[in-house]
């Protein structure tokens, strides 16, 4: 069996900037890989550039052996990929229940079908009592959770979060943790960028890590946590020789 | 609410018993605005792809008919779906240039303006359809070539044209077509991530839309008898067409309706009062401070304020 997500060798190119280079990463089919870096490092792009938002200038991206390059974005979604924005996205005058039922009607074309499935999603981020609400008068953590539950709702075997985290307080962050670990557990696999470290650390399985649009480091936690690379990435090259020492 | 439409409706079906000729041809507009404006409504006001060159589809469905009437003694009644599918096809080729590179827009409604302007200069200067003199219709009052003596025959085909729209488009929000249609209005990028083929239902929608609008050209031809280039291909009557289901609520089943019945007799009026004295075309200073007025107090158009309103009602 092929692994679930291969990704070899893309580069991606913006005039002189080069946002991702060579990147190559697998994944195997329930895992939770963890990709991390400083801003810029070019995580988002590659999100961008395995959703078919963007295509590469080079290398090959395959998702349960299928070749992905090429496709628009839905049909990526069709196979069962299926993504987040950083900056969430809901249709602001349309309901969560709306919003999430145009997640659900991919795979469930009848609307009363995919109103039961949207619900049955919403209730499983906790979004319940919110159902009937105008996505755009939602606070930024049920935002958040809005975007997870329609991803959701494409009924995805990988799903690509972007800083779900991001903008949230520790009780939210633990919250939502708890969620991705509990979407997880039902066979989703995941990845994932977060600058939120602790919580990188407790869902990932493995963690890549981008520096200026290549991967630096890739392995456990616990392993990436403590890499000298990894430290100079973040912290500058100097902290790295005063940690040595 | 469903009571409260079928009472209209048993209204407008018994109201020609009662109204005189004139007041007649009024309705006749009401609803035959309301007709396009439904048309539109699917790409414009659901989809929100601001086609501003619906004129277009207008003209080819009337000059389709007519010539087919004409020329090869086709009955209008077969030629209203040859000049819907002619219209049809070029709303194809429009939607496609502006879906599948992506104009967005004042860029969509540019293209569109565009090619309902090469549609009234090619009338213009083609001989075989009467060029810029226009191409007329003699009346025979025969029912298979669409022309009725009673005007009230008019009044109960525009009236059903009205409700087939309304009813297709009160289809289409009910099925995935619509949510979908919606969602590509709020966001298209979204659309895209959650499995929508936004190109594909962009261009049905353009297609439904431009088809029924060709169908109404038939009406408009064997209605007015004349066509003129710069009138079913110009650009005032593409604002006549979006400016209804603006006005009542785009993106709305009973948008369109509402909001020609509120700016159809509106016009109607102040082509009278100012036509008369070298006033003509007044009633688009009319129009342009109640756009105005709508954009700048009921965004949304004035079905959905209605509908608030009736939500706050005391009962």
């Amino acid at each position: 069996m092929p692994p679930l997500l291969r990704v070899s060798g893309i580069s991606k190119r913006f005039g002189g900037l080069v946002a991702v280079r060579d990147l190559s990463l697998e994944m195997a089919r329930g895992e939770v890989l963890g990709l991390i870096g400083p801003n810029g490092a070019g995580k988002t792009t590659a999100f961008n550039l395995l959703s078919g938002f963007l295509a590469p200038d080079q290398g090959a991206v395959h998702f349960d052996g299928r070749p992905l390059v090429g496709l628009k974005p839905h049909a990526i979604c069709g196979l069962g990929l299926a993504r987040t924005f950083q900056i969430v996205r809901p249709f602001p005058h349309l309901s969560v229940l709306d919003n999430v039922r145009v997640g659900a009607l991919a795979r469930h074309p009848r609307m009363d079908e995919a109103r039961e499935k949207a619900r049955a999603v919403i209730d499983r981020v906790g979004l319940g009592a919110k159902v009937g609400h105008a996505a755009s008068g939602l606070t930024l953590a049920e935002r958040k959770r809005l975007e997870l539950a329609r991803a959701l709702a494409t009924e995805p075997t990988l799903l690509l979060l972007d800083e779900v985290m991001a903008g949230l307080n520790p009780t939210e962050i633990a919250a939502i943790v708890g969620l991705i670990q509990r979407i997880n557990e039902d066979g989703v696999s995941i990845l994932l960028i977060e600058h939120n470290m602790r919580a990188v650390m407790t869902l990932s399985h493995r963690i890549a890590v981008l520096n200026f649009g290549e991967k630096i480091v890739e392995g456990p936690p616990a392993t990436v946590a403590n890499h000298p690379r990894v430290i100079e990435a973040y912290l500058g090259e100097e902290y790295v020789h005063t940690a040595a020492r | 609410m469903r009571w409260l439409a079928a009472a209209a409706l048993l209204v407008l079906l018994l109201l020609p018993a009662v109204l005189n000729s004139y007041a007649v041809t009024v309705f006749i507009f009401i609803f035959f605005y309301a007709f396009l404006g439904q048309a539109w409504n699917i790409v414009g006001g659901y989809a929100g792809q601001l086609s501003a060159g619906h004129a277009a589809f207008v003209g080819i469905g009337a000059y389709t008919s007519a010539v087919l009437s004409v020329q090869a003694g086709l009955t209008p009644w077969i030629g209203m779906l040859v000049g819907g599918l002619l219209s049809a096809v070029l709303g194809t080729v429009v939607g496609y240039l502006g879906f599948r590179f992506g104009l967005r827009g004042f860029y969509f409604v540019l293209l569109t303006v565009a090619f309902a302007e090469v549609c009234r200069i090619i009338a213009l200067n083609t001989d075989a359809v009467g060029g810029a003199l226009g191409y007329y219709l003699t009346f025979t009052g025969n029912p298979w070539q669409f022309q009725f003596q009673d005007n009230r025959v008019y009044y109960y085909v525009s009236l059903g044209l009205m409700l087939i729209a309304t009813g297709i488009v009160a289809a289409i929000e009910r099925r995935r077509f619509g949510a979908y249609l919606i969602a590509i209005r709020e966001d298209e990028s979204a659309c895209e991530a959650l499995g929508v083929n936004t190109f594909r239902y962009k261009m049905l929608a353009m297609i439904v839309s431009s088809f029924l609008t060709g169908v109404g050209g038939t009406f408009y031809a064997f209605y007015l008898f004349s066509l003129q280039p710069g009138a079913v291909f110009g650009i005032p009557l593409s604002v006549e067409i979006i400016i209804r289901p603006i006005v009542g609520g785009a993106g709305t089943v009973m948008g369109p309706i509402l909001g020609s019945f509120i700016l159809s007799p509106l016009a109607e009026a102040s082509r009278i009062y100012f036509g008369q004295g070298g006033w003509a075309g007044a009633h688009l200073i009319a129009y342009g401070l109640l756009l105005i007025a709508v954009v700048l107090f009921l965004p949304q158009g004035a079905y959905p304020a209605l509908r608030r309103l009736w939500a706050r009602a005391p009962r």
